[in-house]
């Protein structure tokens, strides 16, 4: 099936089988290799992206669902060789270490910070209770999240 | 025991944008239909090969099914509503904040930005977590065939695990909740807060006047093959003294009334039991002190 879509803010025409989860045709065949398959299932969160703003598990969409809608990867946060003050204040608290659910991570914050500037920890615990990460613990991860808000406002 | 995760298997997909266009729909095919809403049981389990839908009609284009209304003394919420636009609602908040309550925790954020109040109802897992407020806020919920519309009572529409009354070329299209003014309560136990399938849920609606249970309606999930309401515990408690030896009584019926099955996972027999009776002497007292301050 021909979709149309908006990706990372630019408009994109392809052919996506039927039975392709969003996970899969982002991968194989735009080769955004930033979306990860972790479980595959909805439970880690490495898949995430977003929807019209929103966190969902690309994993549990069909690619074929999102003709006529947004959507938003990691490459859409950058402009140019410019971080994002999301990712600039990973980097700065050490917000990953194998950095395989760090776009999952990045994105999940991106949509939290939109809609809530200044989130405490427990509005920063309920955001990323779907995205696991087995390397840093959460601590440096919920650090990011609060720079982030902070480097945002200034 | 893991299952094996394997690519989705072949099926024809439709995205109706109306209910008519539905019911048009649902007239020329056979069977073996899955309908699509927030996808997040639908996928995992066609991945796992559980479902192999020969057709998915997938229904989220249809904004028919999408709303949250107040119309006389009763909240209407269209099926295809995700869970988190009826946490964010102030309509639902005010008038059913049981349901509010019991679905604030329901698998993940990410998760309840999909998954919608009717797929949670028509998976029919004896764990959903939206079942058992909505049996004890007397829910019922309208199923649409090509050629006909019926209202069923909730405590009608389940009949199994994963089993409802819905037939297959029945689609639920909306929710009728009755708003009453009285306290709520509802508790779940999983393995952890976040993102966990609840082992066992009570949620109930209470009204006490004097120091004496006036109406009490309590409905339990996991401890049965279906979310259960627990009407044994609603006659005994009828008129009763609030106290402790009222509520210790109706949590032993709670337990009584348990009949999880034994290949049930994630917990035993005898821990659902003894958690029925835990959680709803809990609930009861919540309601209790709520409602005498």
């Amino acid at each position: 099936m021909k979709i149309k879509f908006q990706l990372n803010g630019q408009p994109v025409e392809a052919e996506a089988p039927i039975d392709e989860t969003l996970l899969d045709f982002l991968r194989n065949r735009l080769r955004i290799t930033s979306v990860k398959k972790g479980c595959d299932l909805g439970e880690c969160g490495t898949c995430t992206v977003l929807l019209n703003g929103k966190p969902v598990r690309s994993c549990l969409l069909l690619a074929v669902q999102i003709d006529g809608e947004d959507v938003t990867t990691i490459e859409g946060l950058s402009k140019d060789d410019n971080l994002n003050p999301i990712q600039e204040a990973f980097v700065k608290e050490y917000g990953f270490q194998c950095g395989f659910c760090t776009p999952g991570m990045i994105l999940t914050t991106k949509a939290l910070l939109d809609k809530n500037p200044d989130p405490s920890i427990e509005d920063i615990k309920i955001a990323f209770e779907g995205n696991l990460c087995r390397c840093t613990g959460y601590d440096q991860i919920i650090e990011s999240v609060l720079r982030a808000a902070k480097l945002i406002k200034r | 025991m893991e299952e094996e995760i394997r690519p989705l298997p072949k099926f024809d997909y439709f995205s109706p944008h109306s209910l008519h266009d539905l019911s048009t729909l649902l007239k020329q095919l056979k069977g073996g239909i899955s309908f699509l809403a927030g996808g997040t049981d639908l996928l995992v389990n066609m991945k796992k090969r559980i479902t192999i839908p020969k057709v998915i009609i997938d229904i989220n284009r249809i904004q028919e099914l999408s709303f949250i209304e107040k119309r006389s003394n009763n909240i209407h919420v269209g099926s295809v509503t995700r869970l988190n636009n009826l946490i964010e609602s102030s309509i639902v908040q005010e008038n059913v904040p049981l349901l509010t309550e019991a679905i604030r925790f329901l698998a993940s954020h990410p998760i309840r930005n999909r998954a919608t109040i009717g797929g949670n109802l028509c998976t029919a897992s004896p764990a959903a977590d939206a079942a058992p407020p909505l049996l004890a806020l007397n829910a019922s919920v309208k199923l649409k065939s090509p050629d006909d519309e019926k209202i069923v009572p909730l405590s009608e529409f389940f009949v199994g695990p994963r089993q409802t009354v819905r037939k297959h070329n029945e689609v639920l299209t909306e929710i009728i909740i009755p708003c009453e003014k009285g306290s709520n309560a509802f508790m779940k136990l999983g393995r952890r807060r976040g993102f966990s399938l609840s082992v066992v849920s009570v949620a109930a609606f209470g009204i006490i006047k004097g120091d004496k249970f006036e109406d009490i309606r309590i409905a339990l999930g996991g401890v049965a093959p279906t979310p259960i309401r627990a009407y044994k515990i609603e006659e005994m408690l009828k008129g009763v003294e609030v106290s402790d030896r009222s509520i210790e009584k109706a949590a032993e019926i709670a337990k009584s009334i348990s009949k999880p099955s034994k290949r049930a996972k994630r917990a035993s027999v005898e821990y659902r039991e003894a958690m029925a009776r835990v959680l709803t002497k809990r609930v009861l007292m919540k309601i209790a002190f709520e409602e005498r301050g």
